[in-house]
């Protein structure tokens, strides 16, 4: 075993871990605290495949904003519900055992993918993977229509958080 | 040695698995976003697998990866303003007590 994989294999642990603590602690804050955990797990998940500028992203967007906006929104919407009874619904055998199932036919389905246990290329002689995912992000032959279609998704989905959570003045 | 695709994609369906799971136990609906935020995550780890396994000349992985963290960014804004604003009129984050629009 080599170095990369036991470092695989640690990060997975703990990915794997706090994910299923996010879906199980009952404290919601806790939850939010542990989504952080596993969000920086797929941050070291993405540097070891080389994309450094997912990672650097991942760390800044998904922890620094949409996890704090989580535990915002816990701390605005605490008093009444949280901590106090079960916080899964009672038939909750029901999604465990199709989580199970359809986890069981992935991993089927992935062993018996061709190519499924190659290993990774070598990047190619020059290739700066950041400048060339911020040429392809803007380039008309790549991915520039996406790009624009995300930028007015995020100014709409702005917009409509703003309009939605305002206080309305009667 | 270095490690090979099918472990990225058995974690990253197993990640998937457990989001799956909290999405549809759970009562609380910020919980819920919180099991999806797991699932797009998952997805993510595939698409930038696949971008250094299969084809790594190509940026079409991490520029879809990209759009992925961008629509996870609006719905979460969009999401948590909308369970504030239940909160404000109902008092309540009970994903089934929310039932205004159920005839």
């Amino acid at each position: 075993m080599s170095a990369e994989q036991i470092l695989f294999i640690l990060v997975g642990v703990v990915i794997l871990g706090s994910a299923l603590m996010v879906v199980t602690t009952r404290k919601l804050i806790h939850a939010a605290l542990w989504l952080v955990v596993t969000l920086f797990g797929v941050a070291v998940l993405f540097t070891l495949l080389r994309a450094n500028f997912l990672a650097v992203i991942q760390v800044v967007v998904y922890i620094g904003a949409i996890a704090i906006l989580f535990i915002f929104a816990v701390m605005l919407t605490r008093r009444e519900q949280m901590e106090k009874g079960r916080q899964t619904r009672p038939n909750w055998w029901i999604p465990a055992l199709l989580g199970a199932l359809i986890l069981t036919g992935l991993v089927v389905l992935i062993l018996n993918l061709p190519g499924a246990e190659r290993t990774a290329l070598a990047l190619p002689e020059g290739l700066d993977p950041v400048r060339a995912l911020g040429s392809a992000l803007v380039s008309p032959k790549a991915y520039v229509l996406p790009f624009e279609v995300a930028s007015v998704l995020m100014l709409a989905a702005l917009v409509g958080a703003v309009y939605v959570a305002t206080v309305d003045k009667k | 040695m270095s490690i090979p695709l099918s472990w990225y994609l058995i974690l990253a369906a197993t990640l998937f698995c457990i989001g799956l799971y909290g999405v549809l136990s759970r009562k609380n609906a910020i919980a819920i976003l919180l099991g999806v935020e797991l699932m797009l995550n998952a997805v993510n780890v595939n698409l930038v697998a696949f971008w250094r396994y299969l084809n790594p000349a190509e940026m079409a992985g991490q520029a879809f990866a990209v759009i992925v963290f961008a629509v996870a960014a609006a719905e979460v804004a969009v999401g948590l303003a909308l369970i504030i604003s239940v909160y404000r009129r109902q008092k309540t984050v009970v994903a089934d007590e929310i039932d205004l629009m159920k005839w």
